[in-house]
């Protein structure tokens, strides 16, 4: 885990002091909402529906038992004792009073933590690969990366006033469990001829005008790699439609100007960048590294799994992944409970998960895109007391990546800008399909949710999405098929007309009936779908 | 009718112009006709009230009810957290907002 250094501490005691006395005196009444609006918003403070919303960045999804712990407390002591993981891996509290942001802020830096940077037209919190540092799959942890691009956008003058929001995503496997694809930049390490570099995808994103990012570099050496960011921002910075808030993200620019076309202004711009010397010497790198080191993991532990017990064996096949040293696996938590709301977790179980990363996982806690936590580091030999302790907690629910792990952003429920509803859809859809055999029978499906265009919960990406929309002040539900989010990445599309909240799901289970009836043999429903295309579903669905 | 909304400054609740005051509840609502403008400007300007608007609501037998879904939810809570909504206790109190 990467600890702060007296930097990072001294940036943020400084931002928690100035914003503080921005409180008080907007309480004060000496400034307006307009003056402060901007300045709370520096510190991840939205309005919300029904009151204000704090999202505290979690960089690169990356918790210890400490900081997990202190996330259960503000929920216990400022919130309503619960909090709402998200897609972003980062996590939002929905009813927070002005008057006690200053001592959260506080709070959450006295563990290394922040508000900022989670919200304005700025470099985002970075996000990566949840299992980083323990898939079996990964050429090298991708965080020590994802940290040295936390630490030279946080507070880069020139990329404070972006045109727009600017999210970054760097992984380090073929498997991609990031949605890198679909961010402003992603990066994946790769290897060439031994060595690692950084392949650099620019201009995808979600939103109103979904798109994939093209290949800009295939190979940037990575002690280049920060100069090649700037070079991707800085030309962003100077051509990006300031003048239409629905062109200005760098997705925008890219389509219009042809990926050939920035990869020769970029390249241009490296080329004088690159004199500037922003890329850390490689000592600074290591001390960077080095706290990222594995932990020390007994790779002679027991490799067997005792699976007498029916239940515990379910989950084990559906929520514990390989871990790269023997005898040990990540676990998966999901957040999904069949009713429950997505990425939701009360203070008693933020504490639970914590308590468990504290004795079975290094003290490692992840927070996935897919609003699910992991342990990424647990002996094989604990993975049942772990699962006893879950499950206690209404925490083992073993349906990782099927159709009740359902991604849905807060909606209508909680969120000032949604046309509709999510979270009842997912749990009516949750609900419908919760036999356990079924599900499985549908095998990995991705189901994601978004309750207006801004598509913050990924509709576009879902092998099912569904997008919510205001039909003459009615929620209304459009269906969206074949999307993907991972390594197989691609848009979802429209299955015709809406449905109402029932309607979807009804819509839902002819979809999934049509793919059990089509599909060949070893087929995900994603597969069947590409093969087949729209026009059978489209027949199961409006006859 | 005519209702004026908007969050309170300290806590962000929903509040709900009463004519003299603001409140928590919908019920208290006054109907501000065609002086909803000159109101908040006078409200705002004061700070006894976040980000008001005014929208188009409806007089019910159990008081005035916002005519648009998002300010229906803003009126009661969640509705998929009844727990925490103004109404905890009473289990018919959302009937009227979708
Ligand atoms: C409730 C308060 C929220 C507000 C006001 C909000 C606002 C927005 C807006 C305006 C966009 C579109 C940006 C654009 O296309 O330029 C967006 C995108 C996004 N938001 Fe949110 N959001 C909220 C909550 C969330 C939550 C809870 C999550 C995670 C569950 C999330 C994750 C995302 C993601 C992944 C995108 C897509 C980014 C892209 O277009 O590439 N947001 N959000
Ligand atoms: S997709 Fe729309 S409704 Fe959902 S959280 Fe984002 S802005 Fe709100």
């Amino acid at each position: 885990m990467y600890k702060y250094d007296e930097y990072d501490h001294a940036m943020v005691a400084a931002r928690v002091a100035e914003f503080s006395d921005q409180v008080k005196r907007r309480l004060a009444g000496e400034i307006t909402e307009d003056q402060f609006k901007p300045l709370r918003l520096m510190n991840g403070l939205y309005l919300q529906l029904h009151a204000y919303m704090l999202r505290v960045a979690v960089p690169y999804g990356t918790l210890d038992s400490r900081q997990m712990r202190m996330l259960a407390h503000i929920a216990r002591k400022y919130d309503r004792d619960y909090g709402h993981f998200t897609t972003r891996q980062n996590i939002q509290y929905n009813w927070i009073k002005l008057e006690d942001a200053p001592a959260i802020l506080e709070d959450l830096a006295s563990v290394e933590m922040h508000a900022i940077q989670t919200s304005g037209n700025c470099i985002r919190n970075i996000s990566s690969d949840q299992w980083a540092g323990a898939a079996a799959d990964e050429i090298t942890d991708p965080r020590p990366w994802a940290e040295l691009l936390r630490q030279w956008s946080s507070f880069h003058p020139e990329f404070s006033y972006l045109p727009r929001k600017f999210k970054i995503a760097v992984i380090a496997a073929n498997e991609d469990r990031a949605a890198m694809r679909l961010h402003d930049i992603g990066i994946q390490i790769v290897e060439k001829d031994g060595e690692h570099g950084a392949a650099f995808y620019v201009g995808g994103g979600m939103g109103r005008t979904p798109m994939i990012a093209p290949l800009i570099k295939d190979f940037v050496p990575l002690g280049d790699m920060l100069s090649y960011a700037e070079a991707c921002l800085r030309v962003y910075n100077r051509y990006g439609r300031r003048d239409n808030i629905y062109k200005a993200r760098i997705k925008i620019l890219i389509h219009e100007l042809g990926a050939d076309e920035y990869r020769r202004q970029v390249e241009e711009e490296f080329a004088h960048v690159k004199s500037l010397g922003i890329d850390p010497p490689k000592a600074e790198f290591d001390r960077i590294a080095e706290q990222f080191a594995p932990p020390a993991l007994d790779a002679s532990a027991p490799d067997a799994i005792d699976r007498s017990d029916p239940d515990f064996a379910v989950w084990v096949d559906q929520n514990v992944a390989a871990h790269k040293v023997p005898g040990h696996a990540i676990v998966n938590i999901s957040l999904k409970p069949i009713g429950g709301i997505p990425g939701d977790a009360s203070s008693a179980q933020i504490d639970l998960m914590a308590d468990l990363a504290e004795k079975y996982s290094h003290d490692e806690l992840r927070v996935t895109h897919a609003q699910n936590i992991v342990l990424p580091h647990v002996r094989k030999a604990d993975l049942y007391a772990v699962w006893q302790a879950l499950d206690g907690a209404g925490l083992a629910t073993p349906n990782l990546d099927l159709i009740s792990d359902i991604i849905a952003c807060p909606g209508l429920d909680y969120c000032s800008l949604a046309n509709a509803r999510s979270i009842p859809v997912a749990q009516k859809i949750a609900t419908r399909f919760s036999d356990l055999g079924r599900q499985k029978e549908l095998g990995e499906l991705k189901l994601k949710i978004s309750g207006c265009i801004n598509a913050c919960g990924h509709h576009h990406a879902g092998h099912i999405g569904i997008l919510g929309v205001d039909r003459k002040g009615t929620e209304n539900y459009q269906l969206l098929l074949g999307g993907s989010g991972a390594e197989d990445v691609s848009l979802g599309t429209i299955t015709g007309p809406g449905f109402d909240e029932d309607g979807v799901v009804d819509a839902i289970e002819r979809v999934t009936d049509k793919y059990l009836a089509e599909r060949s043999e070893g087929e995900r429903f994603v597969d069947t779908f590409r093969r087949v295309g729209m026009a059978p579903f489209k027949e199961a669905i409006y006859g | 009718m005519k209702l004026l909304t908007g969050n309170d400054l300290k806590t962000g609740f929903v509040t709900w112009w009463t004519g003299a005051d603001w409140s928590l509840h919908i019920e208290d609502a006054a109907d501000v006709g065609e002086h909803g403008e000159a109101i908040l400007a006078v409200e705002e300007a004061a700070r006894r009230v976040n980000a008001p608007y005014i929208i188009a609501g409806e007089q019910t037998a159990d008081g005035p009810r916002p005519a648009h879904i998002k300010d229906r939810i803003r009126a009661l809570g969640p509705t998929v957290r009844p727990d925490l909504t103004l109404k905890p206790a009473d289990p018919a109190a959302g009937d009227w907002v979708i």
